[in-house]
Protein backbone atom coordinates (compact mmCIF):
# COMPACT_ATOMS: atom_id res chain seq x y z
CA UNK A 1 0.00 0.00 0.00
CA UNK A 2 2.52 2.69 0.99
CA UNK A 3 4.85 2.69 -2.18
CA UNK A 4 1.75 3.34 -4.61
CA UNK A 5 -0.09 5.34 -2.14
CA UNK A 6 0.85 8.55 -3.85
CA UNK A 7 -1.32 7.09 -7.18
CA UNK A 8 -4.32 6.35 -5.35
CA UNK A 9 -7.09 9.15 -5.82
CA UNK A 10 -8.54 10.10 -2.49
CA UNK A 11 -10.94 7.44 -1.80
CA UNK A 12 -7.81 4.86 -1.59
CA UNK A 13 -6.43 6.92 1.48
CA UNK A 14 -9.92 7.63 3.21
CA UNK A 15 -10.46 3.18 2.80
CA UNK A 16 -7.56 3.23 5.04
CA UNK A 17 -7.29 6.47 7.13
CA UNK A 18 -10.85 7.69 7.31
CA UNK A 19 -12.12 11.53 8.57
CA UNK A 20 -14.90 9.71 10.22
CA UNK A 21 -14.50 8.02 13.85
CA UNK A 22 -12.90 4.50 13.63
CA UNK A 23 -12.99 1.59 15.84
CA UNK A 24 -10.21 -0.58 16.00
CA UNK A 25 -10.82 -4.30 17.14
CA UNK A 26 -7.40 -6.02 17.42
CA UNK A 27 -6.74 -10.19 17.46
CA UNK A 28 -8.62 -10.63 20.44
CA UNK A 29 -11.75 -9.65 18.86
CA UNK A 30 -12.12 -11.15 15.69
CA UNK A 31 -15.28 -10.58 13.53
CA UNK A 32 -16.35 -14.48 12.60
CA UNK A 33 -17.57 -14.60 8.91
CA UNK A 34 -19.87 -16.73 6.93
CA UNK A 35 -17.23 -17.89 4.49
CA UNK A 36 -15.48 -19.99 7.92
CA UNK A 37 -12.39 -17.93 8.39
CA UNK A 38 -12.34 -14.57 11.45
CA UNK A 39 -10.95 -11.13 10.40
CA UNK A 40 -8.77 -9.97 12.63
CA UNK A 41 -7.19 -6.99 13.39
CA UNK A 42 -10.21 -4.94 11.77
CA UNK A 43 -11.46 -1.33 12.17
CA UNK A 44 -15.50 0.10 11.04
CA UNK A 45 -15.11 3.80 10.56
CA UNK A 46 -18.44 5.55 11.64
CA UNK A 47 -20.23 8.72 12.37
CA UNK A 48 -22.34 9.52 15.15
CA UNK A 49 -25.13 12.62 15.03
CA UNK A 50 -27.21 13.89 18.08
CA UNK A 51 -26.73 12.14 21.65
CA UNK A 52 -26.76 8.90 23.19
CA UNK A 53 -28.97 9.44 26.59
CA UNK A 54 -28.26 8.28 30.01
CA UNK A 55 -30.55 5.11 29.87
CA UNK A 56 -29.22 4.43 25.85
CA UNK A 57 -32.52 3.96 24.56
CA UNK A 58 -32.60 6.41 21.42
CA UNK A 59 -29.92 5.11 19.47
CA UNK A 60 -30.95 4.47 15.75
CA UNK A 61 -28.45 2.72 13.34
CA UNK A 62 -28.21 4.06 9.97
CA UNK A 63 -27.30 0.99 7.68
CA UNK A 64 -26.48 2.29 4.17
CA UNK A 65 -27.14 0.67 0.52
CA UNK A 66 -24.61 -0.82 -2.01
CA UNK A 67 -22.58 2.22 -2.75
CA UNK A 68 -23.24 4.44 0.37
CA UNK A 69 -21.08 4.95 3.67
CA UNK A 70 -21.03 6.54 7.30
CA UNK A 71 -21.67 10.47 5.94
CA UNK A 72 -25.68 10.09 5.92
CA UNK A 73 -25.98 13.15 7.57
CA UNK A 74 -21.82 15.24 6.74
CA UNK A 75 -20.24 16.12 4.18
CA UNK A 76 -18.73 13.74 2.07
CA UNK A 77 -14.92 14.02 2.63
CA UNK A 78 -13.99 13.15 -1.12
CA UNK A 79 -16.86 15.10 -3.06
CA UNK A 80 -17.80 17.34 -1.06
CA UNK A 81 -21.51 16.52 -1.15
CA UNK A 82 -24.28 16.56 1.55
CA UNK A 83 -25.14 13.09 3.40
CA UNK A 84 -26.45 10.66 1.54
CA UNK A 85 -29.76 10.88 3.50
CA UNK A 86 -29.39 14.46 5.01
CA UNK A 87 -32.71 14.81 3.50
CA UNK A 88 -33.96 12.56 6.57
CA UNK A 89 -31.35 12.83 9.24
CA UNK A 90 -30.97 15.79 11.53
CA UNK A 91 -32.26 18.25 14.11
CA UNK A 92 -35.91 18.29 13.79
CA UNK A 93 -36.06 15.76 10.35
CA UNK A 94 -38.06 12.71 10.33
CA UNK A 95 -35.15 10.87 11.79
CA UNK A 96 -34.63 14.15 14.53
CA UNK A 97 -30.97 14.17 16.10
CA UNK A 98 -32.60 16.14 18.94
CA UNK A 99 -33.97 13.16 19.72
CA UNK A 100 -32.21 10.34 18.78
CA UNK A 101 -28.62 9.25 18.65
CA UNK A 102 -27.86 8.16 15.02
CA UNK A 103 -25.02 5.54 14.32
CA UNK A 104 -23.91 5.28 10.78
CA UNK A 105 -20.99 2.78 10.19
CA UNK A 106 -19.36 1.81 6.48
CA UNK A 107 -19.93 -2.16 6.18
CA UNK A 108 -17.15 -4.39 6.28
CA UNK A 109 -16.04 -4.83 2.77
CA UNK A 110 -16.64 -1.22 2.25
CA UNK A 111 -13.92 1.13 0.81
CA UNK A 112 -14.58 4.52 3.03
CA UNK A 113 -12.15 3.27 6.44
CA UNK A 114 -14.15 -0.01 7.29
CA UNK A 115 -11.76 -2.69 6.31
CA UNK A 116 -12.38 -3.95 2.97
CA UNK A 117 -10.10 -4.88 0.11
CA UNK A 118 -8.39 -1.92 -0.14
CA UNK A 119 -7.21 -2.04 3.32
CA UNK A 120 -3.45 -3.40 4.22
CA UNK A 121 -3.63 -7.54 4.51
CA UNK A 122 -1.61 -7.40 7.56
CA UNK A 123 0.28 -10.63 6.59
CA UNK A 124 1.96 -8.97 3.34
CA UNK A 125 1.45 -5.26 4.33
CA UNK A 126 -0.06 -5.24 0.49
CA UNK A 127 -3.37 -4.36 0.11
CA UNK A 128 -6.17 -7.57 0.38
CA UNK A 129 -7.47 -7.07 -2.84
CA UNK A 130 -9.55 -10.36 -3.54
CA UNK A 131 -7.28 -12.29 -0.37
CA UNK A 132 -10.28 -10.82 1.73
CA UNK A 133 -12.92 -13.22 2.32
CA UNK A 134 -16.17 -12.49 0.19
CA UNK A 135 -18.23 -11.34 3.38
CA UNK A 136 -22.19 -11.32 3.34
CA UNK A 137 -24.80 -9.09 4.77
CA UNK A 138 -24.79 -11.43 8.09
CA UNK A 139 -20.97 -10.29 8.35
CA UNK A 140 -21.80 -6.60 8.04
CA UNK A 141 -24.34 -6.96 10.74
CA UNK A 142 -22.47 -9.21 13.23
CA UNK A 143 -19.30 -6.01 12.62
CA UNK A 144 -21.95 -3.24 13.39
CA UNK A 145 -23.28 -5.76 16.08
CA UNK A 146 -19.71 -4.86 17.85
CA UNK A 147 -19.49 -1.42 17.26
CA UNK A 148 -23.45 -0.86 18.84
CA UNK A 149 -21.36 -2.76 22.14
CA UNK A 150 -18.32 -0.44 22.13
CA UNK A 151 -21.16 1.85 22.70
CA UNK A 152 -22.79 0.10 25.93
CA UNK A 153 -25.71 0.21 23.93
CA UNK A 154 -28.17 -3.31 24.41
CA UNK A 155 -31.09 -2.07 22.75
CA UNK A 156 -31.22 -0.08 19.77
CA UNK A 157 -34.37 1.82 19.46
CA UNK A 158 -34.50 1.86 15.42
CA UNK A 159 -32.45 -0.03 12.99
CA UNK A 160 -33.41 1.87 8.78
CA UNK A 161 -31.79 1.48 5.61
CA UNK A 162 -33.31 1.19 2.10
CA UNK A 163 -31.51 -1.19 -0.41
CA UNK A 164 -28.69 -3.05 0.68
CA UNK A 165 -29.35 -1.33 3.99
CA UNK A 166 -32.76 -2.80 4.48
CA UNK A 167 -31.42 -6.21 4.00
CA UNK A 168 -28.90 -5.20 7.10
CA UNK A 169 -32.35 -4.47 9.03
CA UNK A 170 -33.76 -7.29 8.11
CA UNK A 171 -30.73 -9.54 8.90
CA UNK A 172 -30.71 -7.37 12.41
CA UNK A 173 -34.03 -8.05 13.33
CA UNK A 174 -33.34 -11.66 12.34
CA UNK A 175 -30.45 -12.17 13.60
CA UNK A 176 -30.70 -10.00 16.69
CA UNK A 177 -34.99 -9.48 17.81
CA UNK A 178 -33.78 -8.28 21.38
CA UNK A 179 -31.46 -5.72 20.40
CA UNK A 180 -33.96 -4.09 18.03
CA UNK A 181 -36.95 -2.10 19.14
CA UNK A 182 -37.72 -1.15 15.66
CA UNK A 183 -36.66 -2.01 12.51
CA UNK A 184 -37.53 0.35 9.10
CA UNK A 185 -36.84 -1.99 5.72
CA UNK A 186 -36.76 0.74 2.93
CA UNK A 187 -37.33 -0.26 -0.36
CA UNK A 188 -35.43 -3.97 -0.07
CA UNK A 189 -36.21 -7.70 -0.55
CA UNK A 190 -35.74 -10.88 2.01
CA UNK A 191 -33.37 -12.51 -1.04
CA UNK A 192 -31.86 -10.87 -4.27
CA UNK A 193 -33.86 -11.84 -7.14
CA UNK A 194 -32.12 -13.27 -10.39
CA UNK A 195 -32.62 -10.51 -11.90
CA UNK A 196 -30.90 -8.60 -9.29
CA UNK A 197 -28.14 -11.19 -9.47
CA UNK A 198 -27.56 -10.47 -13.51
CA UNK A 199 -27.10 -7.07 -13.06
CA UNK A 200 -24.87 -7.49 -10.80
CA UNK A 201 -23.17 -9.83 -12.88
CA UNK A 202 -22.85 -7.39 -16.11
CA UNK A 203 -20.89 -4.88 -13.49
CA UNK A 204 -18.50 -7.05 -12.58
CA UNK A 205 -17.39 -8.60 -15.18
CA UNK A 206 -17.17 -4.64 -16.59
CA UNK A 207 -14.20 -4.58 -13.80
CA UNK A 208 -13.00 -7.83 -14.54
CA UNK A 209 -12.45 -7.46 -18.18
CA UNK A 210 -10.66 -3.64 -17.82
CA UNK A 211 -7.32 -4.56 -18.23
CA UNK A 212 -5.88 -2.11 -15.24
CA UNK A 213 -7.98 -4.36 -12.68
CA UNK A 214 -4.72 -6.67 -13.25
CA UNK A 215 -6.32 -9.58 -10.86
CA UNK A 216 -7.42 -7.21 -8.35
CA UNK A 217 -3.60 -6.03 -7.65
CA UNK A 218 -4.20 -2.37 -9.45
CA UNK A 219 -3.67 -0.17 -5.91
CA UNK A 220 -0.10 -2.06 -6.00
CA UNK A 221 0.30 -1.50 -9.71
CA UNK A 222 -0.40 1.89 -9.50
CA UNK A 223 -3.26 1.51 -11.72
CA UNK A 224 -7.66 2.21 -11.62
CA UNK A 225 -9.99 0.18 -13.41
CA UNK A 226 -11.95 3.46 -13.84
CA UNK A 227 -13.45 2.75 -17.52
CA UNK A 228 -14.94 -0.88 -15.94
CA UNK A 229 -16.06 0.73 -12.56
CA UNK A 230 -17.55 3.54 -14.62
CA UNK A 231 -19.50 0.92 -16.92
CA UNK A 232 -20.89 -1.01 -14.19
CA UNK A 233 -22.14 2.22 -12.44
CA UNK A 234 -24.28 3.03 -15.54
CA UNK A 235 -25.63 -0.49 -15.91
CA UNK A 236 -26.51 -0.12 -12.23
CA UNK A 237 -27.66 3.10 -12.51
CA UNK A 238 -30.40 2.38 -15.18
CA UNK A 239 -31.48 -0.03 -12.29
CA UNK A 240 -32.14 2.54 -9.97
CA UNK A 241 -34.09 5.08 -12.59
CA UNK A 242 -37.48 3.95 -14.03
CA UNK A 243 -38.43 4.60 -17.94
CA UNK A 244 -40.89 7.05 -17.12
CA UNK A 245 -38.64 9.13 -14.96
CA UNK A 246 -35.92 8.65 -17.35
CA UNK A 247 -38.32 10.01 -20.20
CA UNK A 248 -39.52 12.59 -18.07
CA UNK A 249 -35.98 14.21 -17.17
CA UNK A 250 -34.02 13.34 -20.94
CA UNK A 251 -36.62 12.04 -23.59
CA UNK A 252 -34.98 11.60 -26.85
CA UNK A 253 -33.48 14.83 -26.31
CA UNK A 254 -29.86 15.64 -27.98
CA UNK A 255 -26.90 17.09 -25.81
CA UNK A 256 -25.50 19.97 -26.98
CA UNK A 257 -26.44 19.40 -30.83
CA UNK A 258 -28.86 19.86 -33.06
CA UNK A 259 -28.66 16.87 -34.86
CA UNK A 260 -27.58 13.30 -34.68
CA UNK A 261 -23.67 13.13 -34.71
CA UNK A 262 -23.80 10.04 -37.18
CA UNK A 263 -21.19 8.57 -34.89
CA UNK A 264 -21.05 7.19 -31.34
CA UNK A 265 -20.50 10.48 -29.36
CA UNK A 266 -22.72 10.94 -26.24
CA UNK A 267 -25.52 12.55 -28.77
CA UNK A 268 -28.79 11.38 -26.39
CA UNK A 269 -28.60 13.19 -22.93
CA UNK A 270 -29.27 10.38 -21.29
CA UNK A 271 -26.01 9.09 -22.72
CA UNK A 272 -24.18 11.93 -21.40
CA UNK A 273 -25.77 11.66 -17.82
CA UNK A 274 -25.13 8.59 -17.62
CA UNK A 275 -21.08 8.74 -18.62
CA UNK A 276 -21.09 11.30 -15.84
CA UNK A 277 -22.56 8.69 -13.26
CA UNK A 278 -19.85 6.51 -14.14
CA UNK A 279 -16.88 8.47 -14.26
CA UNK A 280 -17.81 10.77 -11.29
CA UNK A 281 -18.62 7.50 -9.05
CA UNK A 282 -15.22 6.16 -10.01
CA UNK A 283 -13.40 9.13 -7.82
CA UNK A 284 -15.41 7.89 -4.63
CA UNK A 285 -15.57 4.62 -4.90
CA UNK A 286 -13.12 1.28 -4.95
CA UNK A 287 -13.77 -1.20 -7.95
CA UNK A 288 -12.84 -4.08 -5.30
CA UNK A 289 -14.96 -3.18 -3.14
CA UNK A 290 -17.69 -2.91 -5.66
CA UNK A 291 -17.23 -6.82 -6.21
CA UNK A 292 -17.74 -7.33 -2.66
CA UNK A 293 -21.05 -5.05 -2.21
CA UNK A 294 -22.28 -6.40 -4.93
CA UNK A 295 -21.66 -10.15 -3.73
CA UNK A 296 -22.82 -9.62 -0.65
CA UNK A 297 -26.27 -8.65 -1.62
CA UNK A 298 -26.31 -11.67 -3.96
CA UNK A 299 -25.79 -14.14 -1.75
CA UNK A 300 -28.53 -12.51 0.06
CA UNK A 301 -31.54 -14.95 1.03
CA UNK A 302 -33.03 -14.95 4.48
CA UNK A 303 -35.28 -17.21 3.75
CA UNK A 304 -32.67 -19.87 2.79
CA UNK A 305 -31.31 -19.81 6.23
CA UNK A 306 -34.61 -21.00 7.53
CA UNK A 307 -35.27 -23.72 5.11
CA UNK A 308 -37.20 -21.76 2.70
CA UNK A 309 -39.62 -20.25 5.64
CA UNK A 310 -39.04 -16.71 5.43
CA UNK A 311 -41.21 -16.47 8.57
CA UNK A 312 -39.08 -18.41 10.72
CA UNK A 313 -36.63 -15.61 10.35
CA UNK A 314 -38.64 -13.63 12.60
CA UNK A 315 -40.68 -16.23 14.87
CA UNK A 316 -41.53 -14.79 18.31
CA UNK A 317 -40.39 -11.07 17.04
CA UNK A 318 -41.36 -8.40 19.32
CA UNK A 319 -39.77 -6.20 17.01
CA UNK A 320 -42.39 -3.29 15.55
CA UNK A 321 -41.55 -3.33 12.13
CA UNK A 322 -42.51 -0.66 9.24
CA UNK A 323 -41.73 -1.31 5.90
CA UNK A 324 -41.98 1.15 2.76
CA UNK A 325 -41.67 0.65 -1.38
CA UNK A 326 -42.62 2.47 -4.24
CA UNK A 327 -44.42 1.90 -7.23
CA UNK A 328 -42.16 2.62 -9.89
CA UNK A 329 -38.88 0.23 -8.50
CA UNK A 330 -38.33 -2.52 -10.48
CA UNK A 331 -35.10 -3.46 -8.53
CA UNK A 332 -37.10 -4.45 -5.25
CA UNK A 333 -40.56 -3.97 -6.64
CA UNK A 334 -43.53 -3.67 -3.64
CA UNK A 335 -43.98 -7.70 -4.25
CA UNK A 336 -40.67 -8.33 -3.06
CA UNK A 337 -41.57 -6.08 0.13
CA UNK A 338 -44.91 -7.48 0.38
CA UNK A 339 -43.64 -10.76 0.92
CA UNK A 340 -41.93 -9.79 3.91
CA UNK A 341 -45.04 -7.89 5.26
CA UNK A 342 -46.76 -11.44 4.60
CA UNK A 343 -44.09 -13.34 6.55
CA UNK A 344 -44.76 -10.88 9.41
CA UNK A 345 -48.38 -11.06 9.46
CA UNK A 346 -47.58 -14.77 9.85
CA UNK A 347 -45.75 -14.49 12.96
CA UNK A 348 -47.95 -12.28 14.02
CA UNK A 349 -45.44 -9.14 14.40
CA UNK A 350 -45.98 -5.83 14.45
CA UNK A 351 -46.12 -4.27 10.81
CA UNK A 352 -46.63 -1.49 8.99
CA UNK A 353 -46.59 -1.34 5.08
CA UNK A 354 -46.78 1.59 3.04
CA UNK A 355 -46.46 1.65 -1.10
CA UNK A 356 -45.66 5.14 -2.31
CA UNK A 357 -46.56 6.23 -5.73
CA UNK A 358 -43.66 7.67 -7.44
CA UNK A 359 -42.55 7.86 -10.91
CA UNK A 360 -38.57 7.79 -9.23
CA UNK A 361 -37.80 4.12 -9.36
CA UNK A 362 -35.70 2.98 -6.22
CA UNK A 363 -33.65 5.87 -5.88
CA UNK A 364 -36.91 7.65 -4.33
CA UNK A 365 -35.88 5.90 -1.05
CA UNK A 366 -32.95 8.63 -1.46
CA UNK A 367 -34.66 11.53 -2.39
CA UNK A 368 -37.18 13.66 -1.20
CA UNK A 369 -40.47 11.86 -1.13
CA UNK A 370 -42.25 13.55 1.77
CA UNK A 371 -44.95 10.15 1.93
CA UNK A 372 -42.02 8.67 3.07
CA UNK A 373 -41.14 11.57 5.50
CA UNK A 374 -44.54 11.46 7.44
CA UNK A 375 -44.63 7.33 7.40
CA UNK A 376 -41.55 7.36 9.08
CA UNK A 377 -41.92 9.99 11.20
CA UNK A 378 -45.31 9.10 12.44
CA UNK A 379 -43.71 5.60 13.03
CA UNK A 380 -40.90 6.31 15.15
CA UNK A 381 -43.25 8.84 17.53
CA UNK A 382 -45.50 6.23 18.21
CA UNK A 383 -42.77 4.20 18.79
CA UNK A 384 -41.25 6.43 20.65
CA UNK A 385 -44.38 7.30 23.34
CA UNK A 386 -43.87 3.36 23.62
CA UNK A 387 -40.52 3.17 24.51
CA UNK A 388 -40.54 5.91 26.62
CA UNK A 389 -38.19 8.46 24.87
CA UNK A 390 -40.01 11.43 26.58
CA UNK A 391 -39.93 14.39 24.20
CA UNK B 1 -63.06 3.06 2.95
CA UNK B 2 -66.37 2.11 1.25
CA UNK B 3 -68.81 4.29 3.13
CA UNK B 4 -68.57 7.73 4.41
CA UNK B 5 -66.39 8.10 7.50
CA UNK B 6 -68.46 11.14 9.33
CA UNK B 7 -71.30 8.39 9.67
CA UNK B 8 -69.38 5.45 11.41
CA UNK B 9 -72.61 4.68 13.81
CA UNK B 10 -71.21 1.46 14.06
CA UNK B 11 -68.05 1.99 15.69
CA UNK B 12 -69.61 2.57 19.00
CA UNK B 13 -71.81 -0.21 19.16
CA UNK B 14 -68.04 -2.67 18.05
CA UNK B 15 -65.97 -0.93 20.68
CA UNK B 16 -68.18 -1.94 23.32
CA UNK B 17 -68.14 -5.71 21.48
CA UNK B 18 -64.48 -5.95 22.31
CA UNK B 19 -63.00 -6.75 25.54
CA UNK B 20 -60.33 -4.86 27.07
CA UNK B 21 -56.54 -5.81 26.36
CA UNK B 22 -57.61 -7.74 23.45
CA UNK B 23 -55.60 -8.66 19.38
CA UNK B 24 -57.80 -6.63 17.08
CA UNK B 25 -57.39 -7.08 13.27
CA UNK B 26 -59.68 -4.16 11.58
CA UNK B 27 -59.90 -4.99 8.22
CA UNK B 28 -60.85 -2.18 6.04
CA UNK B 29 -59.34 0.42 8.52
CA UNK B 30 -59.48 3.82 6.66
CA UNK B 31 -58.35 6.51 7.97
CA UNK B 32 -57.77 4.33 11.66
CA UNK B 33 -60.75 5.69 13.33
CA UNK B 34 -61.89 2.76 14.76
CA UNK B 35 -58.41 1.27 15.98
CA UNK B 36 -57.68 4.80 17.74
CA UNK B 37 -60.80 4.87 19.58
CA UNK B 38 -60.33 0.34 20.41
CA UNK B 39 -57.05 1.55 21.61
CA UNK B 40 -58.72 4.96 23.90
CA UNK B 41 -61.38 2.59 25.38
CA UNK B 42 -60.38 -0.98 25.29
CA UNK B 43 -56.60 -0.40 25.52
CA UNK B 44 -56.01 -2.88 22.28
CA UNK B 45 -53.29 -4.55 20.74
CA UNK B 46 -54.55 -3.33 17.01
CA UNK B 47 -53.45 -4.13 13.20
CA UNK B 48 -55.16 -2.54 10.54
CA UNK B 49 -55.34 -3.82 6.86
CA UNK B 50 -56.49 -1.42 4.55
CA UNK B 51 -57.04 -0.83 0.52
CA UNK B 52 -56.49 2.70 -0.28
CA UNK B 53 -52.96 4.22 0.10
CA UNK B 54 -53.40 7.44 1.05
CA UNK B 55 -55.72 5.88 4.48
CA UNK B 56 -52.23 3.38 4.87
CA UNK B 57 -50.03 6.57 4.91
CA UNK B 58 -52.51 8.66 7.09
CA UNK B 59 -52.72 5.38 9.64
CA UNK B 60 -49.01 4.76 9.61
CA UNK B 61 -47.99 8.75 10.51
CA UNK B 62 -50.40 8.49 13.20
CA UNK B 63 -49.16 5.56 14.91
CA UNK B 64 -51.02 2.53 13.93
CA UNK B 65 -49.63 -0.81 12.61
CA UNK B 66 -51.47 -0.84 9.20
CA UNK B 67 -50.81 -2.55 6.02
CA UNK B 68 -51.77 -1.97 2.69
CA UNK B 69 -54.36 -4.80 1.02
CA UNK B 70 -57.32 -6.18 0.89
CA UNK B 71 -59.40 -8.83 2.37
CA UNK B 72 -60.04 -10.86 -0.66
CA UNK B 73 -56.22 -11.15 -1.02
CA UNK B 74 -54.27 -10.98 2.20
CA UNK B 75 -55.79 -12.50 5.20
CA UNK B 76 -54.73 -15.81 3.77
CA UNK B 77 -51.15 -15.29 5.36
CA UNK B 78 -52.58 -14.92 8.92
CA UNK B 79 -52.39 -17.86 10.91
CA UNK B 80 -55.55 -20.00 12.52
CA UNK B 81 -56.63 -17.85 15.47
CA UNK B 82 -53.44 -15.36 15.83
CA UNK B 83 -56.61 -12.60 17.21
CA UNK B 84 -59.15 -12.47 19.76
CA UNK B 85 -61.18 -10.32 17.28
CA UNK B 86 -61.01 -9.87 13.57
CA UNK B 87 -62.97 -6.88 12.39
CA UNK B 88 -64.64 -6.00 9.20
CA UNK B 89 -66.46 -2.39 9.29
CA UNK B 90 -68.98 -1.54 6.19
CA UNK B 91 -66.63 -3.12 3.61
CA UNK B 92 -68.14 -6.93 3.40
CA UNK B 93 -70.04 -5.53 0.52
CA UNK B 94 -67.04 -4.47 -1.01
CA UNK B 95 -65.54 -7.54 -1.09
CA UNK B 96 -65.16 -10.26 -4.07
CA UNK B 97 -66.32 -13.35 -2.68
CA UNK B 98 -67.89 -12.59 0.88
CA UNK B 99 -68.18 -16.05 1.33
CA UNK B 100 -64.58 -16.45 1.49
CA UNK B 101 -63.42 -13.58 3.53
CA UNK B 102 -66.36 -14.36 6.26
CA UNK B 103 -64.51 -17.75 6.43
CA UNK B 104 -61.30 -16.29 6.77
CA UNK B 105 -62.34 -14.34 9.59
CA UNK B 106 -63.49 -16.94 11.96
CA UNK B 107 -60.22 -18.55 11.07
CA UNK B 108 -57.69 -16.15 12.03
CA UNK B 109 -59.74 -14.67 14.88
CA UNK B 110 -61.77 -16.16 17.67
CA UNK B 111 -64.56 -13.93 17.21
CA UNK B 112 -65.71 -12.11 13.98
CA UNK B 113 -67.61 -8.41 14.16
CA UNK B 114 -69.08 -7.71 11.22
CA UNK B 115 -70.64 -4.48 10.51
CA UNK B 116 -72.79 -3.69 6.89
CA UNK B 117 -75.23 -1.20 5.35
CA UNK B 118 -78.89 -3.21 5.43
CA UNK B 119 -80.12 -3.36 1.52
CA UNK B 120 -83.32 -4.83 3.41
CA UNK B 121 -84.02 -0.85 4.58
CA UNK B 122 -87.53 0.09 4.48
CA UNK B 123 -85.64 3.58 2.35
CA UNK B 124 -83.64 1.45 0.35
CA UNK B 125 -86.92 -0.88 -0.63
CA UNK B 126 -89.41 1.97 -1.36
CA UNK B 127 -86.75 4.05 -3.93
CA UNK B 128 -86.61 0.82 -5.84
CA UNK B 129 -90.26 0.36 -5.62
CA UNK B 130 -91.27 3.52 -6.65
CA UNK B 131 -87.95 5.48 -8.25
CA UNK B 132 -87.30 2.31 -10.35
CA UNK B 133 -83.73 2.95 -9.71
CA UNK B 134 -80.89 1.69 -7.68
CA UNK B 135 -80.87 3.54 -4.64
CA UNK B 136 -78.64 6.37 -3.87
CA UNK B 137 -78.74 7.58 0.24
CA UNK B 138 -76.95 8.97 2.25
CA UNK B 139 -75.78 6.05 3.82
CA UNK B 140 -74.66 4.44 0.06
CA UNK B 141 -74.11 7.59 -1.44
CA UNK B 142 -72.66 5.93 -4.87
CA UNK B 143 -74.42 5.68 -8.23
CA UNK B 144 -74.54 2.29 -9.25
CA UNK B 145 -71.89 2.34 -11.93
CA UNK B 146 -69.06 3.68 -9.82
CA UNK B 147 -69.92 1.94 -6.05
CA UNK B 148 -67.18 0.12 -4.08
CA UNK B 149 -70.16 -2.00 -3.09
CA UNK B 150 -70.51 -4.91 -5.41
CA UNK B 151 -72.28 -7.51 -3.09
CA UNK B 152 -74.42 -5.62 -1.00
CA UNK B 153 -77.40 -7.75 1.30
CA UNK B 154 -79.76 -7.49 3.58
CA UNK B 155 -79.76 -8.74 7.06
CA UNK B 156 -81.65 -11.42 6.26
CA UNK B 157 -79.20 -12.72 3.66
CA UNK B 158 -76.31 -12.26 5.63
CA UNK B 159 -77.81 -14.56 8.68
CA UNK B 160 -78.14 -16.55 5.85
CA UNK B 161 -74.80 -16.54 4.73
CA UNK B 162 -74.01 -17.12 8.69
CA UNK B 163 -75.64 -20.34 8.77
CA UNK B 164 -73.85 -21.50 5.29
CA UNK B 165 -70.49 -21.36 6.96
CA UNK B 166 -71.40 -22.28 9.86
CA UNK B 167 -71.04 -19.36 12.23
CA UNK B 168 -72.99 -18.90 15.83
CA UNK B 169 -73.96 -15.51 15.92
CA UNK B 170 -73.21 -14.46 19.77
CA UNK B 171 -75.02 -10.69 19.09
CA UNK B 172 -76.67 -9.24 16.46
CA UNK B 173 -77.76 -5.38 16.53
CA UNK B 174 -79.44 -3.28 14.08
CA UNK B 175 -79.31 0.15 14.01
CA UNK B 176 -81.22 3.38 12.92
CA UNK B 177 -80.35 6.28 11.27
CA UNK B 178 -78.76 7.83 13.85
CA UNK B 179 -76.93 5.20 15.06
CA UNK B 180 -79.56 3.89 18.03
CA UNK B 181 -79.61 0.34 18.85
CA UNK B 182 -83.32 -1.25 17.81
CA UNK B 183 -85.18 -2.39 20.19
CA UNK B 184 -83.85 -6.44 20.67
CA UNK B 185 -87.00 -8.02 20.77
CA UNK B 186 -88.63 -7.70 17.08
CA UNK B 187 -88.42 -10.51 14.64
CA UNK B 188 -85.41 -10.37 12.08
CA UNK B 189 -88.18 -9.52 9.23
CA UNK B 190 -88.59 -6.15 11.10
CA UNK B 191 -85.06 -5.63 11.74
CA UNK B 192 -84.37 -6.13 8.20
CA UNK B 193 -86.93 -3.39 7.71
CA UNK B 194 -85.99 -0.81 10.13
CA UNK B 195 -82.10 -1.11 10.50
CA UNK B 196 -80.18 1.18 8.65
CA UNK B 197 -77.23 -0.85 9.16
CA UNK B 198 -76.59 -4.09 10.73
CA UNK B 199 -73.34 -5.01 13.70
CA UNK B 200 -72.93 -8.87 14.36
CA UNK B 201 -70.48 -10.55 16.33
CA UNK B 202 -69.94 -14.17 15.39
CA UNK B 203 -67.73 -17.00 16.31
CA UNK B 204 -67.01 -20.47 14.98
Amino acid sequence: MKSSANTVVNAGSEAVTPSSEVARFDETQPLQLDAGVELAPFQIAYCTYGTLNADKSNAILICHALTGDQYCASTHPVTGKPGWWEVLIGPGKPIDTDRYFVICSNVIGGCLGTTGPASPNPATGQPFALDLSVVTIRDMVRAQAMLVDRFGIDQLFSVIGGSMGGMQVLQWASSYPERVFTAVPIATGARHTSQNIAFHEVGRQAIIADPDWRQGRYLEKGTRPSKGLAVARMAAHVTYLSEAALHRKFGRNLQDRDVPSFGFDADFQIESYLRHQGMSFVDRFDANSYLYMTRAMDYFDLAADHDGQLAEAFRGTRTRFCLVSFTSDWLFPTGENRAIVHALNATGASVSFVEIETDKGHDAFLLDEPEMYATISGFLMSAAKARGLAR
Amino acid sequence: MSVNSTQRVDFQVIADLVAEGARVLDIGSGDGSLLELLAAERGIDGRGIELSQQGVNECVARGLSVIQGDADHDLVYYPDESFDYVILSQTIQATHNPKIVLKELLRIGRYAIVSFPNFGHWRVRLSLLFGGQMPVTKDLPYSWYDTPNIHFCTLQDFVRLTEEVGAKIERAEALDASGQKIAVSLPWSLWNLFGQQAVFLLRR
